[in-house]
Protein backbone atom coordinates (compact mmCIF):
# COMPACT_ATOMS: atom_id res chain seq x y z
CA UNK A 1 0.00 0.00 0.00
CA UNK A 2 1.44 3.61 -0.50
CA UNK A 3 1.99 5.79 2.09
CA UNK A 4 0.80 9.39 1.79
CA UNK A 5 2.28 11.51 4.36
CA UNK A 6 1.53 15.31 4.39
CA UNK A 7 2.44 17.89 6.10
CA UNK A 8 1.62 21.75 5.17
CA UNK A 9 1.40 25.19 6.98
CA UNK A 10 -0.15 28.57 5.55
CA UNK A 11 -0.90 31.60 6.86
CA UNK A 12 -4.69 32.37 6.42
CA UNK A 13 -6.57 35.76 6.71
CA UNK A 14 -8.89 34.02 9.73
CA UNK A 15 -5.74 31.68 10.86
CA UNK A 16 -2.62 29.60 10.63
CA UNK A 17 -3.29 26.43 9.00
CA UNK A 18 -1.00 24.07 9.88
CA UNK A 19 -1.90 20.36 9.31
CA UNK A 20 0.30 16.97 9.60
CA UNK A 21 -1.45 13.11 8.93
CA UNK A 22 0.22 9.91 6.79
CA UNK A 23 -1.38 7.09 6.26
CA UNK A 24 -2.55 4.84 3.70
CA UNK A 25 -5.86 3.88 2.10
CA UNK A 26 -8.38 6.41 2.52
CA UNK A 27 -8.38 9.13 4.78
CA UNK A 28 -11.10 11.45 6.04
CA UNK A 29 -10.31 15.11 6.23
CA UNK A 30 -13.51 15.81 8.68
CA UNK A 31 -14.95 18.72 9.60
CA UNK A 32 -17.32 22.01 9.80
CA UNK A 33 -16.92 24.12 7.05
CA UNK A 34 -14.65 26.86 7.24
CA UNK A 35 -12.50 24.79 8.85
CA UNK A 36 -9.61 24.64 6.54
CA UNK A 37 -10.09 21.40 4.88
CA UNK A 38 -10.48 22.25 1.18
CA UNK A 39 -7.67 24.50 2.10
CA UNK A 40 -5.48 20.95 2.60
CA UNK A 41 -6.80 19.42 -0.46
CA UNK A 42 -5.66 22.01 -2.18
CA UNK A 43 -2.45 22.21 -1.04
CA UNK A 44 -1.77 18.56 -1.62
CA UNK A 45 -2.34 18.98 -5.14
CA UNK A 46 -0.47 21.95 -5.99
CA UNK A 47 -3.67 24.47 -6.56
CA UNK A 48 -2.09 26.54 -3.76
CA UNK A 49 1.26 26.73 -2.58
CA UNK A 50 2.32 26.02 1.55
CA UNK A 51 4.29 28.28 3.31
CA UNK A 52 6.32 25.52 4.48
CA UNK A 53 5.71 21.70 4.87
CA UNK A 54 6.40 18.27 2.91
CA UNK A 55 4.07 16.72 0.71
CA UNK A 56 4.83 12.74 -0.60
CA UNK A 57 3.22 9.84 -2.11
CA UNK A 58 5.52 7.49 -1.43
CA UNK A 59 9.47 7.60 -2.23
CA UNK A 60 8.05 10.61 -4.70
CA UNK A 61 8.46 13.96 -2.72
CA UNK A 62 5.70 16.65 -4.45
CA UNK A 63 6.39 19.48 -2.12
CA UNK A 64 9.45 19.89 0.52
CA UNK A 65 10.15 23.83 1.28
CA UNK A 66 13.13 23.11 2.94
CA UNK A 67 14.99 21.14 -0.05
CA UNK A 68 12.32 23.59 -2.39
CA UNK A 69 10.67 21.27 -4.13
CA UNK A 70 7.49 22.16 -5.74
CA UNK A 71 6.65 19.70 -8.26
CA UNK A 72 3.84 21.52 -10.47
CA UNK A 73 0.19 20.77 -10.73
CA UNK A 74 0.73 18.85 -14.25
CA UNK A 75 3.06 16.91 -12.91
CA UNK A 76 1.79 15.61 -9.70
CA UNK A 77 -0.51 12.94 -10.95
CA UNK A 78 -3.16 14.14 -8.25
CA UNK A 79 -6.93 12.83 -9.56
CA UNK A 80 -9.27 15.75 -7.91
CA UNK A 81 -12.80 15.21 -7.82
CA UNK A 82 -14.15 19.05 -6.93
CA UNK A 83 -17.50 19.71 -5.27
CA UNK A 84 -18.93 21.01 -8.05
CA UNK A 85 -17.47 18.58 -10.71
CA UNK A 86 -16.01 21.22 -13.55
CA UNK A 87 -16.64 19.03 -16.19
CA UNK A 88 -15.66 21.08 -19.65
CA UNK A 89 -18.37 21.95 -21.13
CA UNK A 90 -17.49 22.02 -24.22
CA UNK A 91 -16.48 18.39 -24.50
CA UNK A 92 -18.51 15.68 -24.52
CA UNK A 93 -18.44 12.84 -21.30
CA UNK A 94 -16.70 10.60 -23.55
CA UNK A 95 -14.06 13.19 -24.48
CA UNK A 96 -13.87 14.59 -20.59
CA UNK A 97 -13.40 10.94 -19.84
CA UNK A 98 -10.72 10.54 -22.23
CA UNK A 99 -8.89 14.22 -21.29
CA UNK A 100 -6.47 12.96 -18.89
CA UNK A 101 -5.06 10.22 -21.04
CA UNK A 102 -4.86 12.32 -24.09
CA UNK A 103 -3.20 15.22 -21.78
CA UNK A 104 -0.72 12.90 -20.58
CA UNK A 105 0.25 11.46 -23.93
CA UNK A 106 -0.83 7.78 -23.03
CA UNK A 107 -1.71 5.22 -25.69
CA UNK A 108 -5.69 4.16 -25.71
CA UNK A 109 -6.36 1.78 -22.97
CA UNK A 110 -9.93 0.33 -23.55
CA UNK A 111 -10.03 -2.40 -20.91
CA UNK A 112 -8.70 0.25 -18.56
CA UNK A 113 -11.81 2.46 -19.71
CA UNK A 114 -14.66 0.28 -20.00
CA UNK A 115 -13.63 -1.09 -16.30
CA UNK A 116 -14.42 2.37 -15.36
CA UNK A 117 -17.51 3.05 -17.73
CA UNK A 118 -19.27 0.26 -16.34
CA UNK A 119 -17.81 0.24 -12.41
CA UNK A 120 -19.42 3.93 -12.39
CA UNK A 121 -22.20 3.30 -15.13
CA UNK A 122 -21.19 5.59 -17.39
CA UNK A 123 -22.10 3.57 -20.68
CA UNK A 124 -25.17 5.36 -21.70
CA UNK A 125 -23.70 9.08 -20.62
CA UNK A 126 -20.57 8.86 -23.24
CA UNK A 127 -22.02 10.92 -26.31
CA UNK A 128 -23.53 13.73 -24.14
CA UNK A 129 -22.41 16.92 -23.13
CA UNK A 130 -21.98 18.09 -19.28
CA UNK A 131 -25.27 20.86 -19.44
CA UNK A 132 -27.35 17.58 -19.93
CA UNK A 133 -26.20 15.71 -17.15
CA UNK A 134 -28.16 15.30 -13.94
CA UNK A 135 -25.89 16.70 -10.82
CA UNK A 136 -25.48 13.12 -10.21
CA UNK A 137 -24.36 11.72 -13.12
CA UNK A 138 -21.74 14.80 -13.41
CA UNK A 139 -20.07 13.80 -10.15
CA UNK A 140 -19.87 9.85 -11.73
CA UNK A 141 -18.47 11.38 -14.52
CA UNK A 142 -16.08 13.85 -12.87
CA UNK A 143 -15.39 10.77 -10.97
CA UNK A 144 -14.49 8.39 -14.02
CA UNK A 145 -12.57 11.58 -15.31
CA UNK A 146 -10.50 11.86 -12.49
CA UNK A 147 -9.61 7.88 -11.88
CA UNK A 148 -8.66 7.95 -15.60
CA UNK A 149 -5.95 10.15 -15.41
CA UNK A 150 -3.90 7.57 -13.73
CA UNK A 151 -3.91 9.29 -10.68
CA UNK A 152 -1.56 7.92 -7.60
CA UNK A 153 -4.14 9.81 -5.07
CA UNK A 154 -7.18 10.91 -5.23
CA UNK A 155 -8.65 14.14 -3.60
CA UNK A 156 -12.55 13.97 -3.04
CA UNK A 157 -13.61 17.04 -1.85
CA UNK A 158 -17.36 17.04 -0.29
CA UNK A 159 -18.08 15.50 -4.13
CA UNK A 160 -22.12 14.63 -2.87
CA UNK A 161 -22.13 18.34 -0.72
CA UNK A 162 -23.94 19.55 -3.98
CA UNK A 163 -26.72 16.74 -4.47
CA UNK A 164 -29.87 16.04 -2.24
CA UNK A 165 -30.36 13.11 -0.40
CA UNK A 166 -31.73 10.69 -2.96
CA UNK A 167 -28.31 11.67 -5.43
CA UNK A 168 -26.26 10.73 -2.97
CA UNK A 169 -27.47 7.35 -1.98
CA UNK A 170 -26.95 6.79 -5.80
CA UNK A 171 -23.50 7.96 -6.18
CA UNK A 172 -22.39 6.35 -2.21
CA UNK A 173 -22.08 2.80 -3.46
CA UNK A 174 -19.90 4.11 -6.31
CA UNK A 175 -17.83 5.43 -3.52
CA UNK A 176 -17.32 2.46 -1.92
CA UNK A 177 -16.93 1.02 -5.07
CA UNK A 178 -13.51 3.23 -4.85
CA UNK A 179 -11.75 1.32 -2.04
CA UNK A 180 -11.27 -1.46 -4.07
CA UNK A 181 -9.17 0.63 -6.22
CA UNK A 182 -5.51 0.10 -4.44
CA UNK A 183 -5.78 4.06 -4.70
CA UNK A 184 -5.02 6.36 -1.60
CA UNK A 185 -7.40 8.94 -1.30
CA UNK A 186 -8.19 11.47 0.75
CA UNK A 187 -11.94 12.09 1.19
CA UNK A 188 -13.05 15.70 2.48
CA UNK A 189 -16.50 15.85 3.83
CA UNK A 190 -18.38 17.00 7.20
CA UNK A 191 -21.25 14.09 6.95
CA UNK A 192 -20.35 12.07 9.45
CA UNK A 193 -22.33 8.80 7.61
CA UNK A 194 -20.58 9.55 4.46
CA UNK A 195 -17.20 9.27 6.21
CA UNK A 196 -17.99 6.05 8.15
CA UNK A 197 -19.12 4.55 5.28
CA UNK A 198 -15.89 5.48 2.94
CA UNK A 199 -12.74 6.07 5.22
CA UNK A 200 -10.54 4.03 6.92
CA UNK A 201 -8.89 6.69 8.85
CA UNK A 202 -10.33 10.44 10.55
CA UNK A 203 -8.70 13.52 10.60
CA UNK A 204 -11.13 16.08 12.36
CA UNK A 205 -9.48 19.42 11.77
CA UNK A 206 -11.04 22.49 13.50
CA UNK A 207 -9.80 26.29 12.89
CA UNK A 208 -6.93 24.83 10.14
CA UNK A 209 -5.21 22.52 13.59
CA UNK A 210 -5.27 18.74 13.60
CA UNK A 211 -8.13 18.36 16.55
CA UNK A 212 -7.83 14.42 16.75
CA UNK A 213 -7.08 11.33 14.45
CA UNK A 214 -7.35 7.70 14.23
CA UNK A 215 -10.24 5.18 13.30
CA UNK A 216 -13.35 6.09 12.17
CA UNK A 217 -14.58 5.46 15.89
CA UNK A 218 -13.63 9.08 16.28
CA UNK A 219 -17.10 9.93 14.75
CA UNK A 220 -19.22 8.38 17.07
CA UNK B 1 -26.19 48.80 -64.88
CA UNK B 2 -24.71 46.13 -62.30
CA UNK B 3 -21.97 44.95 -63.86
CA UNK B 4 -18.76 45.75 -62.69
CA UNK B 5 -15.95 47.25 -64.16
CA UNK B 6 -12.20 45.76 -63.70
CA UNK B 7 -11.01 48.26 -62.01
CA UNK B 8 -13.99 47.62 -59.78
CA UNK B 9 -13.64 44.16 -59.60
CA UNK B 10 -9.80 45.07 -58.37
CA UNK B 11 -10.96 47.43 -55.48
CA UNK B 12 -12.82 44.69 -54.26
CA UNK B 13 -10.56 41.90 -54.25
CA UNK B 14 -7.90 44.24 -52.97
CA UNK B 15 -10.29 45.81 -50.06
CA UNK B 16 -10.59 41.27 -49.52
CA UNK B 17 -7.25 40.60 -49.57
CA UNK B 18 -5.93 43.64 -47.41
CA UNK B 19 -8.36 42.97 -44.55
CA UNK B 20 -8.15 38.99 -44.82
CA UNK B 21 -4.08 39.69 -44.06
CA UNK B 22 -5.05 42.56 -42.13
CA UNK B 23 -7.21 39.98 -39.73
CA UNK B 24 -5.00 37.07 -39.98
CA UNK B 25 -1.86 38.37 -38.40
CA UNK B 26 -2.96 40.26 -35.82
CA UNK B 27 -5.07 37.27 -34.60
CA UNK B 28 -2.41 35.72 -32.59
CA UNK B 29 -1.05 38.82 -31.16
CA UNK B 30 -4.27 39.92 -30.44
CA UNK B 31 -5.05 36.58 -28.62
CA UNK B 32 -2.19 36.76 -26.58
CA UNK B 33 -2.40 40.61 -25.58
CA UNK B 34 -6.35 40.11 -24.46
CA UNK B 35 -5.43 36.74 -22.32
CA UNK B 36 -2.57 38.79 -20.90
CA UNK B 37 -4.38 42.19 -20.29
CA UNK B 38 -7.12 39.31 -18.47
CA UNK B 39 -4.60 37.02 -16.74
CA UNK B 40 -1.90 38.84 -15.92
CA UNK B 41 -0.88 41.98 -13.70
CA UNK B 42 2.20 43.33 -14.78
CA UNK B 43 3.79 46.93 -14.99
CA UNK B 44 2.72 49.40 -17.45
CA UNK B 45 -0.67 47.76 -18.13
CA UNK B 46 -2.65 50.32 -18.48
CA UNK B 47 -0.27 51.90 -20.56
CA UNK B 48 -0.29 48.85 -22.47
CA UNK B 49 -4.36 49.33 -22.43
CA UNK B 50 -3.98 52.88 -23.47
CA UNK B 51 -1.94 52.19 -26.43
CA UNK B 52 -4.03 49.38 -28.01
CA UNK B 53 -6.83 51.55 -27.72
CA UNK B 54 -5.80 54.74 -29.14
CA UNK B 55 -6.29 54.09 -32.41
CA UNK B 56 -10.26 54.04 -31.71
CA UNK B 57 -10.20 57.84 -30.68
CA UNK B 58 -7.39 59.32 -32.45
CA UNK B 59 -8.53 61.08 -35.30
CA UNK B 60 -7.15 58.36 -38.15
CA UNK B 61 -5.16 60.40 -40.10
CA UNK B 62 -2.75 60.74 -36.78
CA UNK B 63 -2.48 56.82 -36.85
CA UNK B 64 -1.75 57.18 -40.80
CA UNK B 65 0.82 59.88 -40.36
CA UNK B 66 2.68 58.26 -37.44
CA UNK B 67 2.36 54.75 -38.96
CA UNK B 68 4.06 56.80 -42.10
CA UNK B 69 6.41 58.57 -39.77
CA UNK B 70 7.77 54.88 -38.62
CA UNK B 71 7.06 52.17 -41.52
CA UNK B 72 8.12 55.02 -44.16
CA UNK B 73 11.29 53.37 -46.07
CA UNK B 74 13.13 56.13 -43.74
CA UNK B 75 11.50 55.51 -40.90
CA UNK B 76 13.04 53.90 -37.86
CA UNK B 77 11.37 50.46 -38.31
CA UNK B 78 10.48 50.68 -42.09
CA UNK B 79 14.38 51.58 -42.39
CA UNK B 80 15.12 48.09 -40.77
CA UNK B 81 12.34 46.32 -42.17
CA UNK B 82 13.50 47.28 -45.73
CA UNK B 83 18.10 46.84 -44.66
CA UNK B 84 17.20 43.30 -43.01
CA UNK B 85 14.14 41.73 -44.88
CA UNK B 86 13.93 43.43 -47.88
CA UNK B 87 10.39 44.28 -46.58
CA UNK B 88 8.87 47.92 -48.32
CA UNK B 89 5.52 48.94 -46.36
CA UNK B 90 4.77 52.29 -47.38
CA UNK B 91 2.25 53.01 -50.50
CA UNK B 92 2.02 49.40 -50.78
CA UNK B 93 -0.62 46.93 -50.00
CA UNK B 94 0.79 44.93 -47.37
CA UNK B 95 1.08 49.08 -45.81
CA UNK B 96 -2.46 49.02 -46.23
CA UNK B 97 -3.11 45.66 -44.12
CA UNK B 98 -0.77 47.24 -41.22
CA UNK B 99 -2.82 50.04 -40.93
CA UNK B 100 -5.80 48.13 -40.80
CA UNK B 101 -4.25 45.94 -38.49
CA UNK B 102 -3.56 48.80 -36.05
CA UNK B 103 -6.73 50.27 -36.44
CA UNK B 104 -9.24 47.32 -36.01
CA UNK B 105 -6.81 45.74 -33.16
CA UNK B 106 -8.94 47.46 -30.52
CA UNK B 107 -11.90 45.97 -31.84
CA UNK B 108 -10.43 42.17 -32.28
CA UNK B 109 -8.83 42.61 -28.70
CA UNK B 110 -11.60 43.81 -27.00
CA UNK B 111 -14.17 41.12 -26.83
CA UNK B 112 -11.70 38.24 -26.58
CA UNK B 113 -10.41 40.05 -23.27
CA UNK B 114 -14.05 40.11 -21.84
CA UNK B 115 -14.31 36.33 -22.85
CA UNK B 116 -11.15 35.74 -21.06
CA UNK B 117 -12.39 37.66 -18.16
CA UNK B 118 -15.58 35.68 -17.92
CA UNK B 119 -14.31 31.99 -17.94
CA UNK B 120 -14.63 30.08 -15.07
CA UNK B 121 -10.86 29.48 -14.33
CA UNK B 122 -11.44 26.57 -11.84
CA UNK B 123 -12.04 24.71 -14.92
CA UNK B 124 -8.37 25.22 -15.44
CA UNK B 125 -7.04 24.11 -12.30
CA UNK B 126 -9.36 20.97 -12.84
CA UNK B 127 -7.46 20.24 -16.53
CA UNK B 128 -3.91 21.28 -14.75
CA UNK B 129 -4.86 18.29 -12.06
CA UNK B 130 -5.19 15.84 -15.09
CA UNK B 131 -1.99 16.67 -16.02
CA UNK B 132 -2.21 18.84 -19.03
CA UNK B 133 0.61 21.44 -18.68
CA UNK B 134 -0.53 25.37 -18.72
CA UNK B 135 -0.21 25.70 -22.53
CA UNK B 136 -2.35 22.50 -23.50
CA UNK B 137 -4.54 24.12 -20.44
CA UNK B 138 -4.63 26.99 -22.65
CA UNK B 139 -5.70 25.06 -26.26
CA UNK B 140 -7.86 22.80 -24.75
CA UNK B 141 -9.50 24.57 -22.68
CA UNK B 142 -9.40 28.69 -22.53
CA UNK B 143 -9.02 29.31 -25.97
CA UNK B 144 -12.23 26.90 -27.06
CA UNK B 145 -14.46 28.40 -23.82
CA UNK B 146 -13.47 32.09 -25.05
CA UNK B 147 -14.75 30.96 -28.97
CA UNK B 148 -17.61 33.21 -29.13
CA UNK B 149 -15.36 36.43 -28.46
CA UNK B 150 -12.77 35.16 -30.75
CA UNK B 151 -15.93 34.81 -33.30
CA UNK B 152 -16.75 38.49 -32.23
CA UNK B 153 -13.42 39.87 -31.94
CA UNK B 154 -12.13 38.01 -35.61
CA UNK B 155 -15.46 39.33 -37.44
CA UNK B 156 -15.47 42.94 -36.09
CA UNK B 157 -11.97 43.46 -36.48
CA UNK B 158 -12.27 42.07 -40.17
CA UNK B 159 -15.65 44.11 -40.96
CA UNK B 160 -13.25 47.31 -39.53
CA UNK B 161 -10.55 46.37 -41.65
CA UNK B 162 -12.52 46.19 -44.61
CA UNK B 163 -13.50 49.89 -44.57
CA UNK B 164 -10.98 51.14 -43.04
CA UNK B 165 -10.34 54.55 -44.74
CA UNK B 166 -7.86 58.09 -43.17
CA UNK B 167 -5.12 55.54 -42.26
CA UNK B 168 -4.43 53.79 -44.64
CA UNK B 169 -4.89 56.70 -47.55
CA UNK B 170 -2.35 58.55 -45.33
CA UNK B 171 -0.19 55.96 -44.89
CA UNK B 172 -0.13 54.04 -48.13
CA UNK B 173 -2.33 56.57 -50.43
CA UNK B 174 -4.95 55.81 -53.08
CA UNK B 175 -2.93 53.75 -55.70
CA UNK B 176 -5.13 51.95 -58.05
CA UNK B 177 -4.33 48.00 -58.29
CA UNK B 178 -2.08 48.36 -55.18
CA UNK B 179 -3.62 50.39 -52.09
CA UNK B 180 -6.94 51.39 -53.27
CA UNK B 181 -9.69 49.47 -51.20
CA UNK B 182 -13.52 49.94 -51.65
CA UNK B 183 -13.54 52.70 -49.47
CA UNK B 184 -10.63 54.82 -51.52
CA UNK B 185 -12.58 53.59 -54.70
CA UNK B 186 -15.80 55.58 -53.75
CA UNK B 187 -13.99 58.54 -52.25
CA UNK B 188 -12.45 59.15 -56.03
CA UNK B 189 -15.40 58.37 -57.63
CA UNK B 190 -17.11 60.84 -55.39
CA UNK B 191 -14.44 63.63 -56.96
CA UNK B 192 -15.11 63.08 -60.17
CA UNK B 193 -17.98 63.87 -62.84
CA UNK B 194 -19.78 60.88 -63.54
CA UNK B 195 -18.77 58.83 -61.11
CA UNK B 196 -22.30 58.01 -59.28
CA UNK B 197 -22.86 54.99 -60.76
CA UNK B 198 -19.84 53.27 -60.00
CA UNK B 199 -19.88 54.68 -56.70
CA UNK B 200 -23.31 53.56 -56.48
CA UNK B 201 -22.39 49.85 -57.36
CA UNK B 202 -19.41 49.59 -54.98
CA UNK B 203 -21.84 50.81 -52.29
CA UNK B 204 -23.68 47.74 -52.81
CA UNK B 205 -20.79 45.47 -52.78
CA UNK B 206 -19.57 47.06 -49.48
CA UNK B 207 -23.00 46.70 -47.77
CA UNK B 208 -23.19 42.94 -49.47
CA UNK B 209 -19.56 42.00 -47.63
CA UNK B 210 -20.92 43.52 -44.71
CA UNK B 211 -23.99 41.82 -44.17
CA UNK B 212 -22.27 38.33 -45.03
CA UNK B 213 -20.08 39.43 -42.44
CA UNK B 214 -22.53 39.68 -39.57
CA UNK B 215 -24.79 36.71 -40.93
CA UNK B 216 -21.96 34.43 -40.41
CA UNK B 217 -20.68 36.12 -37.58
CA UNK B 218 -24.12 35.49 -35.62
CA UNK B 219 -24.91 31.82 -37.18
CA UNK B 220 -21.09 30.85 -35.88
CA UNK B 221 -21.60 32.41 -32.60
CA UNK B 222 -24.95 30.53 -31.91
CA UNK B 223 -23.14 27.13 -33.18
CA UNK B 224 -20.77 27.65 -30.01
CA UNK B 225 -23.29 28.88 -28.00
CA UNK B 226 -25.09 25.49 -28.62
CA UNK B 227 -21.77 23.54 -28.00
CA UNK B 228 -21.78 24.80 -24.10
CA UNK B 229 -25.34 24.34 -23.01
CA UNK B 230 -25.27 20.73 -24.22
CA UNK B 231 -26.56 19.77 -27.54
Amino acid sequence: MTMLSVHVRKALPAFTLDVAFSGAGTTALFGASGAGKTTVANLVAGLMQPDAGRVAIGEDVLFDSERRIDVPIHKRRIGYVFQEGRLFPHMTVMRNLDYGRRMNGLPHNDGDRDRIVAMLNLGALLPRRPGRLSGGERQRVAIGRALLSKPRLLILDEPLASLDAARKDEILPYLERLHDETLPMIYVSHQPNEVRRIADRVVRIEQGKVAAAGGVELLD
Amino acid sequence: MFALTPEEWTAITLSLRIAITATICSLPVGIAIAWLLARRDFWGKGLLDGIIHLPLVLPPVVTGYLLLIWFGRKGVIGAFLYDVFGITLAFRWTGAALACAVMSFPLLVRPLRLSFESIDRRLEDAASTLGARPFLVFLTVTLPLALPGLIAGTLLGFAKALGEFGATITFVSNIPGETQTISAAIYTLTQIPDGDAAAARLVVVSIIIALIALVASEWLSRRAGQRFHGE
